[in-house]
């Protein structure tokens, strides 16, 4: 596609840019400032705050003729208007000539300058912002010497004032600048924040509930220019010159949103080194400059004080603390003895060195290694994932997206926001599920089917295409509507996640997701495969290390084998069932953050090191395998997780010690033909991204980071490379509905994870365990709103609070996950009314 | 809930305007709860935005904009005297100073009885008839032109008997 | 006294009654458009006439028409009866006295814009008029004026009234919009003009309840005609909303170009309590204050010849300003009224509103001196052309001139005053 160009002088230099760029734009890109403070280039321009007024002049137009008017030596004659012009709303034009550091220019802005001090607080020695604020350096850059305001003039407004519990406002130094407003209504749609009041008066208000009720909230204090917004656990706690920072991966769902953590030495938590904040770090292929609330506000399980420091180890039916050495040679000694009958289970939470290193060493050791996890199709994913350079922002007009079986809102945010965008661009949307999320409101096409019918819907999408009559029983209308869509599309992605579904229907979902981007050509090209939702950051991670999860589920991998070596999974605390056949290994050692439910039946325990503490790297649910560094010193005498396992691969005889993270990465290369060619310097690179963020300088006037340690690579999927594949796709039982009720897990953003329940600042947002129902179900079953219910079911039973709810499919109660309802997949339940 | 008593007038709101433009309903919906409670309380907000399909943001945000706007209770009558350039040439600064004064009350103060608030207000578009004020109340919004101190008096009089007599 | 083409119930009673109005020759302009003449024929005869918005601005109507983006349907027609401005108060009376002229002028502009759609911006204090102006609404479509098949033509419409709710920034055309969108009424960007995307982003006119109402008589009585009124560049007649200091305040409608001195002492019968005139504010609170010199009293009332001498006709809403006023005090007054109806949006109008006001606070308490004045000159200065709308233009601009033009009664506040 080739754009027009359009050549102007700004300052002197000549510049050739796109059509259609603001000035503010073109000026960034020759290294010229032009300040400003409501524009932003990530938000639709308004033009409000003033500040980047501009002189510009236009080549003279002869009105008869439409010809330029030239001077005697043949150059434009060149007329400037009466005003100075918004650089930040207008367009580049051919030939015209913008002045930004003339000195009427300079003048005008100082004049802006000073309106803008009238008001604010110059509270900069006490602000979170110091230091890092584009009005204060636009004041020592641009501002007037000293200020003609009377000081006793100043508005005095309130200071603290919380929008909700995650965001405080301080009015006084709010400069009104709407960057906050605008990012919540035109970004994330959750226009949950807006101006009361009018004039000077003008405040920014919520009414929601709870107060600014957004999953997005934190990014307003990134992109706030002042010290207006900031956050409930970061606010007057540090300087912002005293934090050091490391890159990190965000470590709480399959996006990978690339992060910064900002840390620093404090008295409070005794000298030991503490995150202060997370902030987002630019990534346009992933996150561009934006996170989730979750990512920013759950990492203070790192700091707990509940963390493990030190191994333990079982002596007369107690844990007891111990050195690394006899707790490594307990480990040593009971795998020994295990003679091969070993089950290695590991979390999606672990980098991929961790697990790599874990199958080796159950493998070394004649046993196998397993992930904990109920979501099949990570091989597929493997062969027909993303095309290398997939980027869902060059998604848009007449591409598609496919989502079944996922609440993207709740379980992978960033993907929920950058599909809607897409979907603003133009690109059709087809959402499949059982039940209505907010994903449903941008979509063109929205497939209902009943839990458990995810795959057929996904068959019946099949049959238009290939015209399988032994499909056709699954198709309908709507599916054919939406077949055509997507078959069409230029481009197309596929998101599937496991709502209401086991390993199995997980399995059978994943392998028509699978035949219908391969039926429709949708694979090996940029911007189209298949992206698992999945449920831990970095489960693809694991299935490519080898470690899948047991097809017939953890009891059934778990018969009969006499050591199970646990990292980073809590099995027994999932399920009662897993938690007394565990109690009966004859060897358990876990690998751990935390006492888990797991750990405390432990022979040994081993104090792991979280995310902050070490490097490594995380493979996303679109392949990209992306490199986080350690942030704070390790907490006691935790160690990295694939440290541990290298130790005792060592100890074992079975492999050299591995000298570090980078060494084991290069390890994966060689083995693992998709990681061919990958070393922690390829992951480290990072090139220079527009817009740029996190300058000194105000045209992106943000906390966000720029993106100096590396964007990640994407893995090139099977096919891409070539690989000879062939899908098979098989009928899925239809789950019966003579079996009663149905209990399906669903996934909520703020549960009680593991990672996400130790930080306070979230605690009011957990979701509380509630039995959601539907009003007809509830009217037969004779169950108020509010009251209380016995559920039981094949081995199981809980005492719940019901919440009627409209969109409750009938037929089906929902339950939130990792809330203490011990269930991973569907089951019939039986439920009675206990009353109110 | 407004639905229950306004549910024709509601629907009459909403026909105005496109369907796909039911925000635009806001402002007269805010009158209709105005006129109900005398001022917009939090549950006719909320079921304001329910209606239109909005954050309740973006329906309380239009209350501190909008001076005709309350969400906190006055007097039963808000008296709002022009006292802008055009009626101050002519005397209302005065007038509603003695209004004031004989009510025993400061602007923004309500009296005694609940039944009457007096605000100044800018420019009410009635300039060649100063002093003037408006009425504000459950009724909607009345002028009264050409007044004296007398004749506002007489008018309060006239509504406490009202409210008296019941 | 000439003939009223606006203010026709002056000559003719009860011209506010449907029959009555049609008995007058009342909605045979519109049948005639809907019947006779395509859409841009309608334009060109207004464009020929040369009506100019009435609203403050003076843009003429049949060219702003002729911006509606092509093509692109539905298209609106919103009138603007916020009528806000301190002094103006022309608006009402039409839209209470002469209600279905109004109404008809609706009609034709959105045949000639080709919507079928209006909206009637209420500024929210006239209640009790959009509530009468509603009932006339369903006479009209009663009687078949609005709705479906119009004069049995392929042509429906349909005319609704908004209330909005005490901001006079909603005046402002853009800013109203976005109140009629259920918004905060904050200005704009421009462009895109509401010609191009205006309510929901859909080409739209917007023009004042008077420029309406002129385009019955101009479509039955043609351009020559309207244009034989009034000067070259400002034709037709004008409703001047005079008030302050004068024996009979009160709305007049005389032909553009008629002078300051005919108006003020003629029809308003001139100062009373045998006081002289000082100053005169020609459109409320938004054009530059005129010293009433003779030259200026002379100077007709036409859009040109009052730019000539410093200032603006805007919406022509003349203040009238005895020899008793402190013109210091009465920038005081207006810029109290800038800065309550800032809408804030903007940097320099919102900041620069309330700085203004602090030093015409100190200046009134006794507290500020003659530097002060310069400051307060200054502050003004740097909210000249900063502006996204033009309220904050307004303020500076009074602001400035009232210190040029009667500095003397400002430094007779000051400490150090000379
Ligand atoms: C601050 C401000 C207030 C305004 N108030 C009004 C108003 O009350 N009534 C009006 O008709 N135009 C008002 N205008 C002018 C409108 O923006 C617009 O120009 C006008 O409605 C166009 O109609 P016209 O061309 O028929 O005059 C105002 C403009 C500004 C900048
Ligand atoms: S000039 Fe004033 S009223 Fe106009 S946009 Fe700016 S702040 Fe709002
Ligand atoms: S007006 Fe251009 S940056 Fe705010």
């Amino acid at each position: 596609m080739s754009e027009a160009l359009v050549s102007l002088t700004i300052d002197g230099v000549e510049v050739t840019v796109p059509a259609g760029t603001l000035i503010v734009d073109a000026a960034k890109k020759i290294g010229i400032e032009i300040p400003v403070f409501c524009y932003h280039p990530k938000l639709k321009p308004v033009g409000m705050c003033r500040m980047c007024l501009v002189e510009i002049g236009r080549p003279k137009i002869d009105r008869a003729t439409r010809a330029v008017v030239r001077d005697e030596n043949g150059d434009a004659v060149i007329e400037f208007g009466p005003k100075l012009e918004t650089a930040c709303t207008t367009p580049v034009g051919e030939g015209w000539v913008v002045l930004v550091n003339s000195e009427r220019a300079i003048k005008e802005r100082q004049q802006v300058v000073e309106f803008l001090l009238t008001s604010h607080p110059l509270d900069c020695p006490v602000c979170d912002k110091g230091g890092e604020c584009p009005l204060q350096n636009l004041t020592m850059k641009h501002g007037p010497g000293e200020s003609r305001f009377l000081y006793e003039d100043k508005m005095r407004l309130d200071k603290h004032v919380p929008l909700g519990e995650l965001i405080f406002l301080d009015r006084e130094r709010c400069i009104q600048c709407s960057r906050c407003i605008r990012f919540q209504t035109e970004i994330v749609d959750d226009p949950v924040i807006a101006f009361s009041e009018r004039g000077r008066k003008l405040e920014i208000v919520t009414y929601s509930e709870p107060g600014f009720n957004s999953y997005f909230s934190g990014n307003t204090t990134d992109i706030c220019p002042v010290g207006a917004l900031t956050t409930a656990d970061f606010r007057f706690s540090a300087r912002s010159w005293e934090l050091s920072e490391a890159a990190s991966i965000c470590s709480h769902c399959a996006v990978g949103c690339n992060i910064t953590l900002h840390s620093r030495r404090e008295a409070r938590s005794k000298g030991a080194e503490v995150i202060k904040r997370v902030i987002p770090r630019h990534n346009d292929t992933v996150n561009e400059i934006w996170i989730c609330d979750k990512g920013r506000f759950a990492h203070h399980y790192a700091s707990s004080e509940d963390r493990l420091s030190q191994p333990l180890i079982k002596r007369k039916g107690k844990l007891v603390k111990t050195s690394w050495e006899e707790a490594l040679k307990r480990v040593v000694d009971g795998l020994k003895a295990a003679d091969g009958s070993i089950l290695g289970i590991a979390g999606g939470r672990t980098s991929n060195e961790d697990l790599f290193l874990m199958r080796h060493l159950m493998e070394g050791l004649g046993g196998q290694a397993v992930q904990h996890g109920d979501m099949a199709g990570g091989d597929l994913v493997q062969q027909v994932g993303v095309g290398a350079e997939t980027n869902l922002a060059r998604l848009g007009a007449g591409d598609c997206i496919l989502v079944v079986a996922s609440d993207l809102h709740e379980e992978a945010p960033i993907w929920w926001l950058r599909i809607k965008q897409a979907v603003e661009r133009g690109a059709q949307l087809i959402v499949a599920n059982a039940r209505t999320t907010r994903l449903d409101a941008y979509a063109s096409h929205t497939l209902r089917y009943t839990y458990g019918e995810a795959a057929h819907t996904m068959l019946g999408l099949l049959h238009a295409v290939n015209g399988d009559g032994a499909l056709a029983k699954f198709a309908s209308d709507e599916t054919r509507e939406a077949s055509e869509t997507f078959a069409k599309a230029p481009n197309a992605l596929l998101f599937y996640g496991h709502e209401g579904m086991d390993y199995e229907g997980s399995h059978a979902l994943a392998q028509a997701c699978a035949s219908l981007l391969s039926a429709t050509g949708h694979v090996a090209r940029p911007n189209n495969g298949l992206v698992a939702v999945w449920p831990r950051c970095n489960s693809q991670g694991a299935w490519d290390m080898g470690l899948a999860p047991h097809p017939q589920g953890l009891e059934e991998a778990l018969k009969g084998t006499k050591a199970v070596y646990v990292m980073a999974a809590d099995p027994a605390g999932d399920d009662p069932a897993l938690a007394s056949m565990l109690a009966e290994i004859e060897f358990l050692v876990v690998q751990e953050l935390f006492l888990t439910e797991t750990a405390k039946a432990a022979d040994v325990v081993l104090p792991a090191q979280s995310f902050a503490e070490r490097e490594g790297t995380y493979t996303n649910g679109m392949r990209r395998v992306q490199r986080f560094y350690p942030a704070i010193a390790p907490l006691g005498e935790t160690r990295p997780d694939w440290q541990i396992l290298a130790a005792i691969g060592e100890a074992m005889g079975l492999e050299p010690a591995r000298p570090s993270a980078a060494a084991v990465l290069l390890e994966i290369a060689s083995e693992n033909g998709d990681y061919a060619g990958l070393d922690y310097a390829a992951l480290a690179h990072a090139e220079s991204q527009w817009p740029p963020v996190g300058g000194k300088d105000l045209y992106f006037g943000g906390t966000a980071n720029p993106n100096q340690q590396g964007v990640g690579v994407q893995l090139p999927s099977g096919v891409e490379r070539g690989e000879a594949f062939e899908i098979e796709w098989s009928t899925p039982a239809r789950v019966s509905s003579k079996r009663g009720i149905m209990m399906i897990p669903i996934t909520k953003l703020y549960d009680r994870g593991t990672t996400i329940e130790p930080s306070q600042v979230l605690s009011s947002r957990l979701v509380s365990l509630c039995l959601h129902i539907n009003p007809e179900d509830a009217k037969r079953l004779k169950i108020s709103d509010g009251g209380e219910v016995d559920v039981t079911w094949n081995g199981g039973e809980q005492r719940l609070r019901t919440v009627i709810e409209e969109e409750v499919p009938r037929g089906v109660v929902l339950v939130p996950r990792s809330l203490g309802v011990p269930l991973a997949a569907p089951v019939a339940v039986k439920i009675r009314s206990v009353g109110s | 809930m407004l639905a229950d008593n306004h549910r024709s007038e509601i629907k009459a709101i909403l026909e105005k305007y496109p369907s796909e433009q039911k925000r635009s309903a806001v402002m007269p919906l805010l009158h209709l709860a105005l006129q109900e409670y005398g001022h917009i309380t939090p549950a006719a907000l909320v079921e304001i935005a329910e209606l239109l399909e909005l954050e309740p943001t973006e329906v309380g945000s239009l209350i501190g904009f909008y001076t005709l706007y309350y969400d906190e209770q006055g007097g039963k009558y808000r008296i709002q005297i022009c006292t802008d350039t055009p009626c101050a040439l002519r005397g209302a600064e005065e007038f509603a100073e003695q209004l004031c004064a004989q009510l025993g009350i400061r602007f923004g103060e309500t009296t005694e009885d609940g039944l009457f608030t007096v605000e100044e207000v800018k420019c009410l578009a009635a300039c060649d008839r100063a002093p003037v004020f408006q009425v504000q109340d459950a009724e909607g919004i009345h002028y009264h032109e050409d007044q004296t101190v007398e004749s506002a008096m007489a008018l309060i009089q006239e509504i406490r008997k009202r409210h008296k007599d019941g | 006294m000439a003939e009223h083409i606006l203010l026709r119930h002056r000559d003719i009673p009860d011209i506010d009654k449907l029959d009555v109005y049609m008995a007058n020759g009342g909605f045979e302009a519109f049948k005639e458009v809907v019947t006779k003449k395509k859409p841009q024929e309608v334009i060109d005869i207004v464009r020929t006439a040369g009506l100019r918005g009435r609203g403050g601005a003076g843009f003429p109507a049949g060219v702003k028409w002729g911006f509606l983006t092509p093509d692109v349907y539905p298209r609106y027609v919103v009138a603007n009866a916020d009528e806000s401005e301190p002094g103006t108060f022309k608006d009402r009376e039409i839209m209470e006295r002469n209600p279905f002229q109004f109404l008809e002028g609706v009609a034709i502009c959105c045949y000639a814009a080709q919507a079928h759609e209006a909206f009637v911006y209420c500024r929210g204090e006239f209640w009790d008029l959009a509530h009468t102006l509603e009932g006339h609404i369903d006479q009209l479509y009663k009687k078949g004026l609005l709705g479906e098949k119009l004069f049995g033509k392929d042509y429906h419409l349909d005319i609704r009234v908004h209330l909005g709710a005490g901001a006079y920034i909603c005046g402002e055309e853009t800013a109203l919009l976005e109140s009629l969108e259920g918004k905060l009424g904050q200005p704009r960007l421009r462009p895109p003009f509401p010609a191009a995307e205006g309510l929901y982003g859909k080409p739209t006119v917007v023009n004042n309840v008077e420029t309406l109402t002129n385009l019955p008589p101009i479509l039955s009585r043609g351009a020559d005609w309207y244009r034989s009124i009034g000067t070259e560049k400002s034709t037709g007649n004008k409703i001047f909303s005079l008030s302050g200091h004068v024996v009979r305040p009160g709305n007049y409608e005389l032909p553009l170009g008629t002078t300051f001195r005919e108006l003020i002492f003629e029809h308003g019968g001139g100062i009373p309590d045998g006081r002289s005139i000082k100053a005169i504010l020609p459109a409320g609170a938004s054009a530059a204050i005129l010293v009433a010199t003779d030259e200026v009293l002379d100077t007709p009332m036409d859009y040109e010849s009052v730019r000539d001498i410093g200032s603006d006709l805007g919406s022509a809403s003349v203040i009238v300003i005895d020899d008793s006023v402190d013109i210091s005090w009465l920038t005081y007054k207006i810029i109290d009224f800038f800065k309550h109806e800032s809408c804030g949006k903007c940097t320099p109008c919102r900041e620069g509103t309330y700085w203004m006001l602090n030093i015409l606070k100190r200046l009134q308490d006794g507290k500020a001196t003659s530097e002060d004045i310069d400051l307060l000159d200054s502050v003004a200065n740097s909210i000249v052309g900063k502006c996204l709308c033009a309220l904050g233009d307004f303020a500076a601009a009074q602001v400035v001139a009232d210190i040029a033009r009667f500095r003397s009664d400002f430094e007779a506040h000051a400490v150090d005053g000379k």
